[in-house]
């Protein structure tokens, strides 16, 4: 008897100390992974002598001058304010062509039986894996002749959405509608509903976490596209914030830092609090993506 | 005997885990109605540009100037000339250590989450705050300046008393960095493994404990085969993100110092995009595109021998 709870006792404390050296881990590598981010607000509001003179997160003499310098102009037709203006003029549009293009294709492909289907779904799915850099110098070249680079309306970037041509997320929507039972499909069309209606009334609504996973995703990535902006955008008055970032970079590196990082993190607040926001989604959106695969 | 349970158990898990049949699906045309937009956007924006990057690829072809001649030119340009040979060198080093580093990170971490932790919310938020946000301009800006001379990670280091080099003009360390950036980014990866983590039957673990496994062998022989799938997928999508690499070594070290942070894809955009020299870089993208498409069809060829996949019909098709 008394050595069976001297097991038991030994046996729960081998359990304590593995958790304990589970949260030690969990809490010494996730604060390495926010302290450069918690540096980085830190540092918006110290002046650019003190943010390269230590590890420190709390500024010893707090400024804004970062934040003041950070709404001026580096001279242009261009600054803070206008460029992240610029770059929703471009996502809300790329997220919106994105959910009702991708819809549909993923409802063709997911509710209906045609010929060549098995043929196109496989040309779909191989476009999973055709890497953008192979594209980028060929589009460049056809955007080109089309007129459409630097184009006021952001065309290059914004209107191929509209084609469904982000397989990622018709290949998540497919993955979704799959698990989707047809039996409401069926009771629509008795109802005396065609597909259309169907599709609006019936496979939307049930598809509705899945569409905003891939809003979400759509809006972060969009956020922060840097290549499709430097390839097609040339005048300084559209360019978007990942531009203008960069740009600021270049022009106060060495001297202005807590400018630069102010504009850096003023830049992206609207990801961080559609993110925080709508973490969840996030979360179910990516695991869906792979797992049902 | 103990291998004979484990196999009897994922038997048992497979028929968990397996999805009821599937009833008919309606027929006709108006399928591909639905589907014509993207049939319109793959021949123009992806059958389009790559048919004609191939073509292109064996020609002289500049944004300008158009065609004057035909040949393999290009192809022996991108293995002769010096440049872009140690580009190539160099994307294989940069994708060698980013991807097994992520992949390790993500599958550690996400393992100790999947333990009863209080607070895991927290924790996988924590983690996944840099995958979001790493991928924008901001983050790079912010790398240049932790990786400073004087920045904060040789601040922390002179605090324990080391002098730490110059990360960013060092060419031994600059690819180091940009490797760093997309490894901080494992959160992704991460929730990815945890979802496939949280997907093994509790059952098997109880089992194989009073078998007598430890938590190793548990590891090995029950959580690493169920969630090969998971680990597959992470593998090729982050393989083939790695090699499309640009920002990171774009903005923050612009290919230096020494171009030893010089990415193929920037390769192809400064002769491409700078030098409008539209075949040959249309050739580099091609070599490294052949490239990634036989280490893709290489990991589906070798997960015949390690991914274990409990369903058929969970191989893809409709």
């Amino acid at each position: 008897m008394a050595e069976l709870t001297a097991t038991r006792r030994r046996i729960f404390t081998r359990q304590r100390v593995s958790s304990l050296i589970r949260y030690a881990i969990l809490i010494i590598v996730g604060f390495i992974m926010i302290y450069p981010l918690l540096w980085m607000v830190g540092s918006t509001f110290k002046n650019n002598n003190e943010i390269f003179s230590g590890m420190h997160i709390i500024p010893r003499n707090p400024t804004l001058s970062g934040y003041e310098n950070a709404m001026k102009s580096y001279g242009g037709d261009i600054d803070l304010w206008k460029s992240m203006v610029n770059t929703y003029k471009i996502v809300i549009p790329k997220v919106l062509f994105t959910l009702f293009s991708a819809t549909l294709t993923a409802y063709g492909f997911g509710r209906f039986e045609f010929k060549g289907k098995k043929f196109l779904f496989a040309v779909l799915m191989s476009t999973l894996f055709l890497p953008q850099v192979v594209l980028n110098v060929p589009q460049f070249l056809m955007y080109t002749r089309l007129g459409w680079v630097d184009s006021p309306l952001y065309l290059p970037l914004i209107l191929t959405t509209l084609f469904a041509t982000e397989t990622y997320f018709v290949f998540l929507l497919i993955q979704f509608l799959r698990s989707i039972p047809r039996d409401l499909d069926e009771a629509a069309k008795i109802d005396g509903c065609n597909t259309f209606q169907t599709l609006i009334k019936v496979i939307v609504p049930m598809l509705m976490p899945a569409l905003v996973s891939v809003g979400l995703f759509q809006f972060m990535w969009s956020n922060n596209d840097f290549m499709g902006p430097l390839l097609y955008i040339n005048t300084p008055a559209r360019y978007p914030a990942t531009i203008y970032v960069k740009l600021s970079m270049d022009a106060d590196t060495g001297f202005e830092w807590n400018r630069v990082l102010a504009v850096s993190l003023i830049s992206i607040i609207p990801s961080l609090v559609v993110f925080f926001l709508a973490q969840k989604s996030f979360v179910d959106g990516i695991s869906a993506g792979s797992l049902k695969g | 005997m103990m291998s004979n349970n484990i196999a009897s158990q994922q038997r048992l898990a497979q028929d968990l885990i397996r999805k009821p049949g599937r009833s008919r699906l309606e027929s006709g045309r108006i399928g591909l109605v639905y589907i014509l937009p993207w049939i319109i956007g793959f021949l123009f924006f992806k059958l389009y540009p790559f048919a004609s990057s191939l073509y292109y690829s064996f020609t002289d072809m500049h944004l300008f100037n158009g065609i004057s001649k035909t040949g393999l030119f290009n192809y022996v340009d991108v293995f002769t000339n010096r440049a872009t040979v140690r580009s190539l060198e160099t994307t294989f080093r940069y994708v060698i250590t980013t991807v097994p580093l992520k992949l390790v990170a993500a599958l550690f971490i996400a393992y100790i989450l999947n333990f009863k932790i209080k607070g895991v919310n927290l924790f996988r938020t924590a983690y996944y705050v840099p995958s979001i946000l790493g991928g924008s301009v901001a983050i790079a800006v912010l790398w240049r300046a932790l990786f400073r001379n004087d920045g904060l990670i040789n601040s922390l280091l002179s605090t324990l008393g080391v002098q730490g080099p110059s990360w960013l003009s060092d060419p031994n360390y600059a690819l180091i960095i940009i490797s760093l950036l997309r490894i901080w980014q494992f959160g992704s990866a991460m929730v990815i493994f945890l979802a496939a983590l949280k997907g093994v039957p509790e059952e098997l673990y109880e089992a194989s404990t009073i078998d007598g496994a430890g938590k190793w062998r548990q590891f090995t022989k029950i959580t690493l085969p169920l969630i090969s799938p998971v680990i597959f997928y992470n593998l090729v999508t982050q393989t083939v993100q790695a090699f499309q690499e640009f920002n990171g070594p774009f903005i923050i070290t612009k290919g230096g110092p020494l171009n030893s942070t010089r990415l193929i894809t920037m390769i192809i955009y400064d002769q491409g995009i700078k030098n409008y020299k539209i075949g040959l870089s249309s050739a580099i993208a091609w070599v490294m595109f052949v490239i990634m498409m036989l280490l893709t069809l290489l990991a589906f060829w070798s997960q015949k021998r390690w991914v274990y996949y409990s369903d058929e019909t969970q191989r893809g098709g409709l």
